[in-house]
């Protein structure tokens, strides 16, 4: 017998007219509120079984039987203040933390510069076979040859695909990597005598991460101007370029979207003058399969893994950033590598075996030896698309960000519209909106429109920025959807709609102060007693 | 192909939206010269799920995974036991696929696990404060190394012997290119640390002590004297934490007055993954947050009043500071942090209590059971899970021997110091609550019969 609906009730049509109350939880149906679990969890309480302690709270914890503690008198006397929950209530708490998030799962994440492509299951999949996932970093290496054996074929395909001569692959990150083609050129310029070049050359449309990875290793930072049509300007580089000049880091797309048509020429340039380019490859997955980097004259490119070969972002992490690089900057790679033999085995070449076979070698940037999980996962994705079907990410990423530029262009001002087609992603401002609305209000509006927002205010050289990259993994419906869901919000900018300077209205949160975080900030939870006590 | 929603038609449309004849006129600012005409030659065409799952498992296969052997490695990366639901919510699309949160209204899941991450973070650490993560335990420490030599104004740090090789060596890589000074040092096959000699190495121009805790052979100190050592010359004190399953049973850093601490979270949710990704950890003194790397959550209001989470500070990072930035990192290591966050609130304060205590029971058990094989000799006096045995013989070959009869023995110290005869006989055993007794067995076994 079915329990359902008994009473004979049938649903009516709803009385329209009345506003809802708020509720007693703060909930709204499926927009759930949830406290931190320093507010819901004890200390006493773990979600976790022991064959010796106790599972739920009340039990004092007992120490499991002892042999003579070897602590050196340093047992952790004190409370440590770490709450647990039950399993149960763990995985609720995560659950509804997790629906306030928005995600590329749930819709279009056009972040210029940013990547957010489709994130295959396989690749997640893959990369928990024990054989990857459960494996220590310093076993023998003969019990790891499957693992050197997707490092090793990694490197070969993104070898392949730049045209260049070899690959660090250990860097963690995009600035990771950075670094690394950074330190490369210092460590080859050193070994030339040429260690007193001191200036680096980026243009003012780089991310940040470029000038502070040059400072770091200890150069100078001066802009490379730029063209009105948002290209570096050749004439005033070359006449820049001497003696001093260690090296330009290019984006390439660059930032504002377009390919660098004269980077080949800039290559010769510096390269005549005895210095070194760096290619920031952010944005290499608009050329993958179209242009190789290592036909421009790069010498040195990270690949964000996490970008372009769709390993997850992770909500800001984990990254791997892979550097390619030129024969003339390969001796310089940091340690370990792998290296293959004509049998097959492969051996990892780390500071026991690195002997004189690679002496030029800058040194070791991480413990271990990179991000395997990304390695395993870029490599699943690699070959579920092959060569033919990377090209082909390449072309439907610009086609979809060509197809947004031209749709919209007529509501947004689209700065460099006119010089031509973009690459992966479509540069445009807040010129043309009523006066006292800026980026930020359609930003913040396209989050009711149910979108995550364009990246704001990037790149500083195009004022009211908004970058749209709308990646090749959305279909032209979407792409519709969202250009429709723009259109409104720019319409409604140029027109002085009020109600955008409050977006977003349907989000967990409305707009919040970030001011008021970073004047009295609050890193950590406090007990509200610790607080009340602070503050009288 | 599976991941590509255009279709032929579709495509065509959106060419003539753009008024390009083909796709080839939206690459015309590639030079004609360096174009691709088609695919790259001699590699491989898209392949279907089957057939990239063959390959893959197939090279999976090859590899001894430790949950098929008695596994005994440590060295700052651990295997611990990571409860199923762990693995479970960080493959939730809304955490796995959300980007950096810098739309915090449509990312107070990522903001507020941030948050709660930080606490655990210092809690754990026991200092004021921590930041949302770093790549690793080593490039953490090297950060924590620049931190001090921005608060002192002093560019010579002091490394523990005892410090993680890897550790040290990315140091050194770093310092060639800032100018620090590193005065490093090799650990001694002894039961006492190197305390003692660090504080004796400590002057007016030393930035900071690193050290660290448990260090590299598993040996624990008190660090409070050399706390007091280095503020008595205005220097820092660096600790590092590559197992902070530990600090379930010894007292933190920060209790003994550590300024800067920094760990390997890989062992709490994380796994081993062959080294990496994994999550660092990095906490330090209220007073020296501008001048910490790295992203910070803080907690805010929104229009309306309500609590709500932000990432913050951001004015000492590399997109707003550009080349005066405290760092270069962007991207940390969210997900890890996620993971050993949900692992932490799993295990609670009396979980991880249990857990450390069941490590160094375990630990403390093997010890005494290698350490009667004929030739082997207990180096430590003090640890926790992990500890050096003295093999009386060249442990390198020891180690491949004992792996070819399928036992995971442990890291040779010829392996982590190359070329070092004084260490050449040391092997560094780990023992988690996955290792049971019957592994423990055979290791010793097998041990007696290959050194016999």
């Amino acid at each position: 017998m079915s329990a359902i609906n008994q009473s004979g009730w049938r649903p009516t049509a709803p009385e329209r007219g009345g506003s809802a109350a708020p509720t007693f939880t703060g909930n709204k149906a499926l927009m759930l509120e949830e406290a931190l679990i320093f507010e819901i969890g004890d200390t006493e309480t773990t979600g976790v079984d022991f064959p010796c302690a106790p599972a739920k709270a009340g039990a004092q914890f007992v120490s499991p039987p002892s042999r003579g503690h070897k602590l050196g008198g340093l047992e952790r006397s004190s409370p440590i203040g770490l709450p647990g929950l039950s399993e149960p209530e763990t995985v609720r708490h995560y659950t509804r933390l997790s629906r306030q998030n928005y995600a590329i799962d749930l819709g279009l994440f056009p972040l210029g510069s940013c990547t957010m492509k489709h994130n295959p299951r396989l690749n997640e999949k893959m990369a928990r076979l024990p054989g990857f996932a459960d494996v220590h970093p310093l076993q023998p290496v003969d019990t790891v040859q499957g693992a050197l054996q997707v490092i090793n074929e990694l490197a070969v395909w993104l070898i392949e695909l730049t045209g260049m001569h070899g690959v660090a692959m250990t860097p963690k990150a995009g600035a990771h990597g950075e670094l690394c083609g950074i330190l490369c050129i210092k460590a080859a310029l050193e070994a030339k005598g040429e260690g007193h070049r001191k200036v680096i050359l980026v243009p003012e449309s780089a991310h940040g991460t470029n000038p502070a990875t040059a400072a770091f290793a200890g150069y100078s930072v001066e802009d490379i101007p730029a063209t009105d049509d948002g290209r570096i300007d050749l004439a005033a580089l070359k006449a820049r370029l001497g003696p001093d000049v260690a090296a330009v880091m290019i984006t390439n797309p660059n930032t504002c979207g377009l390919f660098e048509r004269d980077l080949k020429a800039i290559s010769d340039a510096v390269h005549a003058v005895g210095g070194y380019v760096y290619c920031d490859g952010a944005n290499f997955n608009a050329i993958v399969g179209r242009v190789r980097p290592g036909d421009l004259g790069v010498d040195a490119m990270h690949i964000n893994l996490h970008k372009t070969f769709s390993t997850p972002h992770g909500g800001g992490g984990p990254g791997s950033g892979p550097v390619v690089l030129s024969e003339a900057l390969s001796p310089y790679g940091p340690l370990p590598f792998t290296e293959r033999h004509a049998d097959g085995h492969i051996t990892l070449v780390e500071e026991e075996t690195v002997g004189d076979r690679h002496p030029d070698s800058f040194g070791r940037m991480t413990a271990f030896h990179g991000q395997m999980g990304m390695f395993t996962r870029a490599l699943t994705y690699i070959l579920s698309h092959g060569a033919d079907g990377l090209r082909q990410v390449a072309e439907d990423a610009v086609l979809n960000a060509n197809y947004v530029l031209r749709s919209l262009e007529d509501v947004l001002d689209a700065p460099f519209g006119a010089a031509g087609p973009c690459m992966h992603e479509a540069i445009f401002s807040d010129k043309g909106f009523a006066e006292g609305f800026s980026t930020i209000d359609a930003a913040k509006a396209l989050i009711d429109e149910g979108f995550h927002p364009m990246t704001m205010y990037f790149p500083l050289v195009v004022h009211g920025a908004m970058l749209v990259e709308p990646t090749e993994t959305e279909s032209k419906a979407a792409l519709d959807q969202f250009i429709g869901a723009l259109r409104s919000v720019a319409e409604r900018a140029r027109a002085g709609d009020p109600s955008l300077r409050t977006a977003p209205h349907f989000a967990p949160r409305s707009r919040l102060d970030e001011t008021l975080a970073a004047r009295k900030p609050k890193l950590v939870w406090r007990e509200p007693e610790a607080t009340a006590v602070a503050a009288e | 192909m599976r991941y590509l929603p255009l279709t032929q038609p579709d495509r065509e449309a959106m060419l003539a939206a753009t008024g390009a004849a083909s796709i080839d006129d939206l690459f015309v600012d590639v030079p004609e010269s360096v174009r691709l005409a088609g695919p790259i030659a001699g590699l491989p065409s898209h392949a279907s799920e089957l057939a990239v799952e063959r390959h893959m498992t197939a090279l999976a296969r090859k590899n001894l995974s430790a949950g098929d052997a008695p596994f005994f490695l440590g060295c700052g990366a651990y295997r611990h036991h990571v409860p199923a639901s762990v693995d479970h919510i960080i493959q939730r699309g809304e955490f796995l696929t959300a980007y950096t949160p810098y739309q915090p209204e449509i990312a107070q899941g990522t903001l507020q696990m941030l948050f709660e991450f930080q606490t655990q973070v210092a809690r754990l650490l026991g200092t004021d404060v921590a930041n949302a993560s770093m790549y690793d335990g080593s490039t953490a420490c090297w950060e924590a190394i620049g931190m001090a030599r921005r608060i002192t104004k002093r560019g010579k740090a002091i490394l523990s012997g005892g410090l993680h090789p890897h550790y040290v060596s990315v140091a050194k890589t770093m310092a060639k290119y800032t100018g620090d000074a590193l005065d490093v040092a090799l650990p001694a096959l002894t039961a006492e640390t190197d305390i003692d000699a660090l504080i004796a190495r400590i002057d007016g121009d030393t930035s900071c002590v690193v050290v660290q805790y448990p260090d590299i052979l598993g040996r624990i100190a008190d660090l409070t004297p050399l706390a007091d050592a280095c503020h008595a010359n205005k220097a820092l004190l660096v600790a590092v934490v590559t197992e902070p399953v530990a600090l379930g049973a010894i007292r933190s850093p920060g209790e003994m007055d550590a300024d800067i601490v920094v760990g390997e979270g890989q062992s709490i949710g994380v796994g081993l993954q062959f080294g990496g990704p994994y999550v660092g950890l990095m906490g330090c003194k209220e007073k020296y947050i501008r001048q910490m790397p790295g992203r910070f959550c803080g907690e805010t209001v929104d229009a309306d009043g309500r609590r709500g989470f932000v990432l913050t500070l951001s004015t000492r990072e590399q997109h707003i500071r550009r080349e005066k930035a405290t760092s270069n990192i962007c991207t940390n290591s969210g997900l890890c942090a996620l993971a050993f966050s949900i692992h932490m609130t799993l295990l609670g304060e009396a979980g991880l209590r249990a857990l450390a205590a069941a490590n160094h029971a375990g630990a403390v058990a093997a010890a005494e059971r290698l350490a009667r094989v004929p030739g082997v000799r207990l180096i430590n006096d003090t640890f926790f899970n992990e500890f050096t045995l003295d093999l009386g013989k060249e442990a390198r070959p020891i180690v491949r021997a004992l792996a070819d009869r399928g036992i995971l023995a442990g890291v040779s110290l010829g392996r982590l110091y190359p070329g070092e005869d004084a260490l050449a006989n040391g092997l560094v055993v780990a023992v988690t609550e996955t290792a049971t007794a019957e592994d423990v067995d055979a290791l010793a076994t097998a041990l007696e019969e290959v050194l016999a």
